[in-house]
């Protein structure tokens, strides 16, 4: 499973990671809706290390879609308000 | 891998998709648009140079902060020292928010100069792929059948624009926040102009009777200064007074 982290690069992880990264994921966005910006940030930051610990970074010469994107690694919590529950949620 | 991505991810593909659909099919813009290429990089550029100014514009307000802050604390010693506990309040009031003012620029400008950073290293990153992938299409075609290396070259070629489209969000990013900073070094000059920060002891405009005062009570005490060292003068120049004896013997 390709992830990207934007702003920064791929990362390759193994497809078992794929159920707890998006339990992170909707759990971050509960608690983004819920502004609990503690739980946020300690979500994202297990996010993070999730995929930095169980993933490789994928190669300048490999040219590949990712499955995953994630948002920037200093991702605000004003700007993931601004994504998660404001208009961003919904898609042009 | 259906169900991949949770909400999250979800609007962050989106938002890439949405930039990749701009384009057009991927590979065609990697083969022909050079033009595309152009005017990504030459945003790049853009996006870097927008960082740079206000980054500088943010460090000069830094130093002039920094220095009200020193000028404002020896102004409060000042007035303390002559038990104008008053001004000496004054001043520091107009320090403290000084210093609030130079974190949270300091700040900023560190913010700033990492992002400038990372968008000169994805820049090169983008460079290099596109040029990977002109090698590795030609590579693909002699290795597989014309189907194949079809899908081959599409996959590598989406592979090329999500980085492309990834970067491109990366420079609004760093436009936004770049606005935002133009926002807030302009509210600073506001501070500035109100006389917020301003050295209480320089004449100037804008200047209330607490300004008038301290500047006041500033001179009173460097005359004061160049008293006492006048009188120290005096008092060890009591050697001198032969000298005007000799004098009034030569006379």
């Amino acid at each position: 499973m390709i992830v990207r982290l934007s702003g920064e690069g791929q990362y390759n992880l193994p497809d078992a990671d794929a159920d707890r990264l998006n339990q992170l994921d909707n759990d971050a966005v509960a608690a983004v809706e819920g502004g609990d910006e503690g739980a946020f940030r300690e979500l994202w930051g297990q996010m993070l290390e999730l995929v930095e610990t169980d993933g490789s970074p994928v190669g300048e010469e490999d040219l590949v879609e990712s499955d995953v994107i994630l948002p920037p690694r200093d991702v605000s919590f004003a700007e993931a308000q601004g994504e998660f529950t404001g208009e961003g949620l919904i898609p042009d | 891998m259906a169900g991949l991505g949770g909400r999250m991810s979800t609007v962050f593909k989106a938002k890439i998709s949405r930039l990749l659909d701009k384009s057009e099919d991927p590979g065609e813009t990697l083969d022909y648009g050079y033009q595309k290429q152009v005017e990504l990089l030459q945003n790049v550029k853009k996006g870097i140079a927008d960082v740079v100014t206000s980054k500088k514009r943010l460090q000069m307000q830094s130093s002039k902060l920094e220095q009200s802050v020193v000028k404002l604390d020896t102004q409060a010693r000042q007035a303390m020292s002559q038990g104008r506990e008053d001004l000496a309040r004054a001043a520091l009031e107009r320090k403290t928010v000084a210093q609030t003012e130079l974190q949270s620029l300091d700040t900023q400008v560190n913010e700033l100069e990492a992002q400038q950073e990372q968008l000169a290293a994805n820049e090169k990153k983008l460079r290099t792929k596109i040029e990977t992938f002109r090698t590795k299409k030609e590579v693909i075609k002699a290795q597989y059948s014309a189907a194949e290396a079809q899908v081959k070259i599409s996959e590598a070629a989406n592979g090329v624009g999500e980085e492309m489209a990834d970067l491109g969000l990366a420079i609004q990013r760093a436009e936004d926040k770049t606005d935002q900073m133009k926002a807030r070094a302009g509210a600073v000059e506001e501070l500035e102009a109100a006389g917020t920060f301003e050295d209480l002891g320089q004449l100037g405009g804008g200047q209330d009777d607490i300004d008038r005062e301290l500047a006041s009570l500033g001179a009173g005490s460097q005359v004061d200064d160049e008293l006492s060292k006048m009188k120290a003068e005096l008092g060890t120049g009591g050697g001198d007074s032969p000298q005007i004896e000799k004098g009034k013997e030569g006379a």
